[in-house]
């Protein structure tokens, strides 16, 4: 008896006419003749970024290159947190005195438990105001950055590109490890197309630029 | 062993529910107004992007592509997924991939699981074999778990539960969440649905997802989403299991680049969905620790071996028919008996099912073209469309008054005289059943076709017969 698999590979072939030898010259020459590098200044790329952000509802915060942590007290001030998560390497920079930072360890009860996340970033798409997280020691394992009710992510200015292709360009390095994109808070439209922000992930989306 | 879409084969014809479900007007406002709402903001981001054309045909060559080497895609992803830890399965048709699905929860004890939405998953009743051995499925999505508390069936492929308002949606919610109080307002409705499932995402161990893209060269799963269930359900739980249609290959991570701009502009109208998750195999310290991929055809084969409808295939599930189709904006989508509704669920449906069932959904269109224009990559719905009709006539399931009527304008189409003759014979003939130059009921057989629409009637001279007075007149 034939496996599963083996039937669905030849019925497959039968449908198609067997294989033709010419696949990867027939990949490369698919048109693509979409736009795959931005044209904006880098001044006005930030400025399309942090329009995105705005429009989804996240707030912005400045920070000069070599101080997040300024930035890091003024948003957690705002938001009256004392506590947040952070992933193991995290640079200990970033973290402004009088408040309590736990390195990540925590079972999920302990994580749903936190008041909030602060966490770095892989790269940033300026034209969808998307966040893109490379799970790893400075972005932390998936579950730190979904189940608490506030997100703080830094982003550097030079980890914003225009485009989505420049930035799928990026991520093509890390494909071995998980990866989370992020536009805005998590939201919904299912109920009669109104959308509403936060339902499972974190409702509080606040973003430091920095640099 | 057999191939089923959701319980497409026993629904009613197209026709006969949609006659039904047109005289519910709390239904057809709900779903003429966000299928309004969500035109609207799919226009404004699409008409921003200055390369969307060209994003679409990329899109459109990449599916095409794929279904013509899908054999080695196919083996390629599995090579790469099982090389990351991963453990792929194949599935002949329904049956068997609910026998593998509910075989892999058994094996772990689990008596609930937590589930993404996936339209596959209702394409093969995987929540009734689920129920069938004891086990819980809870839906996550919003729209989702609306239509599973409310004992209903979805309405559309992104928004399912679209056919609802909120005060429908709030009495079910208080029912079956057992709240004393709920307001109707979206963000409490919402809210409620967030603390009913979080318990479930901390605690159960077992998850099933569909998947919008699985990368072959490097064996990843991708799900776009929006509200953060998908997130929980594939990094929570220990065991994850992705039901992937096989048409669901893409061959590159690269090819991300052409989709992930074109799905969620065409689906909910947004730049970029809220979140998108993309794995590969499986990461140590991090998510579920086995994963598992059952790669279904269930019937999509057989709509690959059409060369004309072969395109049905290439869909990504954006929705974007169903909220531009006129005849979906105002039946909804239970009018289709199926899981897949709308312009994509008309030729999708019959096919799936070798075109035994479902054989009034070709009908189920006025052949405008709108589902064409907004398709990402760009499937000729209204050919193919003509295509099955075509296919339903040869095999002989077409209306026996159709067929009829076909014969006979064959043979008045013959020759001028003919149509002349048949016109002439027309006019007398349609005296009793016209009022004011429309004819809204036919006699006998031919009332099908007068059922559902008026029929202009015959107008008392013909533009040939105008032009030879007019040369005779004026001498030309």
């Amino acid at each position: 008896m034939s496996t599963a698999r083996d039937e669905i590979l030849e019925r497959i072939r039968d449908a198609m006419g067997g294989a033709t030898s010419t696949r990867e010259a027939e990949y490369a020459a698919i048109p693509r003749n979409y736009r795959r590098t931005g044209s904006l200044e880098t001044s006005a790329k930030l400025e399309l970024f942090v329009a995105r952000l705005l429009d989804y509802g996240a707030t912005v915060y400045h920070a000069p290159e070599n101080d997040v942590a300024v930035s890091v007290r003024e948003a957690l001030k705002a938001r009256a947190k004392a506590s947040l998560l952070i992933p193991r390497d995290l640079p200990r920079a970033w973290l402004p005195d009088g408040f309590n930072f736990f390195r990540e360890g925590p079972s999920y009860q302990e994580v749903e438990a936190s008041e909030g996340v602060l966490t770095d970033c892989a790269l940033a798409i300026a034209a969808t105001g998307t966040i893109v997280l490379r799970h790893s020691a400075g972005e932390a394992r998936r579950a730190l950055s979904l189940i608490p009710d506030y997100h703080l992510c830094v982003v550097f200015a030079s980890q914003v590109v225009e485009t989505v292709p420049e930035g799928i360009q990026l991520m093509k390095a890390f494909v071995d490890v998980p990866i989370t994109t992020i536009a805005g808070p998590s939201a919904t439209a299912d109920i009669e197309m109104t959308r509403v922000k936060g339902v499972h992930g974190p409702r509080t989306l606040d973003v430091i630029l920095a640099g | 062993m057999s191939t089923y879409v959701g319980n497409a084969a026993d629904a009613p014809k197209f026709q006969v529910a949609a006659k039904r479900l047109v005289r519910d007007t709390q239904l057809r406002h709900n779903v003429r107004h966000a299928t309004g709402v969500i035109r609207k903001k799919r226009a404004i981001v699409v008409d921003e992007m200055p390369d969307w054309h060209e994003l679409r045909e990329s899109g459109h060559e990449i599916k095409q592509h794929v279904m013509r080497h899908l054999d080695f895609y196919l083996e390629q992803f599995e090579k790469a997924c099982t090389a990351a830890g991963g453990t792929v399965h194949w599935a002949r048709d329904a049956d068997e991939a609910n026998g593998i699905i509910v075989g892999l929860v058994q094996a772990h004890q689990a008596k609930e699981v937590i589930k993404v939405k996936t339209m596959t998953s209702d394409e093969i009743r995987l929540n009734v074999a689920l129920e069938a051995a004891g086990i819980t499925p809870y839906e996550t999505d919003l729209a989702d778990l609306i239509v599973q508390l409310g004992e209903d069936k979805p309405s559309h492929i992104v928004v399912p539960a679209l056919h609802r308002n909120r005060m429908e949606i709030r009495r079910i919610f208080l029912d079956k969440m057992n709240l004393s109080e709920l307001s109707d307002k979206p963000e409490d409705l919402a809210a409620a649905a967030r603390v009913y499932l979080r318990e479930k995402f901390l605690r159960v161990p077992v998850a099933i997802s569909g998947a919008n893209f699985a990368i072959a060269n490097s064996g990843s799963v991708c799900v776009v989403e929006s509200e953060g269930n998908g997130r929980m359900c594939i990094s929570l739980p220990r065991v994850l299991i992705s039901l992937v249609g096989i048409e669901k290959i893409i061959p590159t991570f690269q090819d991300l680049e052409v989709f992930l701009q074109t799905l969620p502009r065409s689906a909910t109208g947004e730049r970029m969905n809220p979140y998108n998750s993309i794995w590969t195999g499986v990461t140590p310290d991090d998510g579920p620790q086995e994963f598992h991929v059952v790669l279904l055809d269930n019937g999509r084969t057989k709509v690959l071996g059409d060369r004309e409808a072969r395109e049905t295939l290439d869909c990504i599930r954006c929705g974007a028919c169903l909220n531009a189709c006129p005849v979906y904006r105002q039946t909804g989508g239970h009018a289709y008996g199926s899981v897949y509704a709308g312009p994509i669920g008309a030729i999708l449906t019959p096919q799936l099912q070798s075109m035994e069932h479902s054989q009034t959904l070709p009908y189920a269109s006025s052949l405008c073209g709108a589902c064409y224009e907004v398709c990402p990559v760009k499937i000729n719905i209204p050919e193919i469309l003509v295509h099955l009709r075509g296919k339903v006539v040869e095999r002989g399931d077409g209306p026996f008054v159709e067929r009829m009527a076909m014969k006979a304008a064959a043979y008045a189409l013959e020759s001028p005289e003919r149509l002349d003759r048949a016109r002439k014979l027309g006019r007398i003939a349609q005296v009793p059943f016209t009022k004011d130059g429309i004819i809204s009921h036919l006699p006998g057989g031919l009332d099908a076709w007068t059922a559902v629409r008026d029929l202009p009637a015959i107008p008392q001279e013909s533009f040939r017969e105008w032009w030879v007075k007019r040369e005779r007149q004026t001498g030309l």
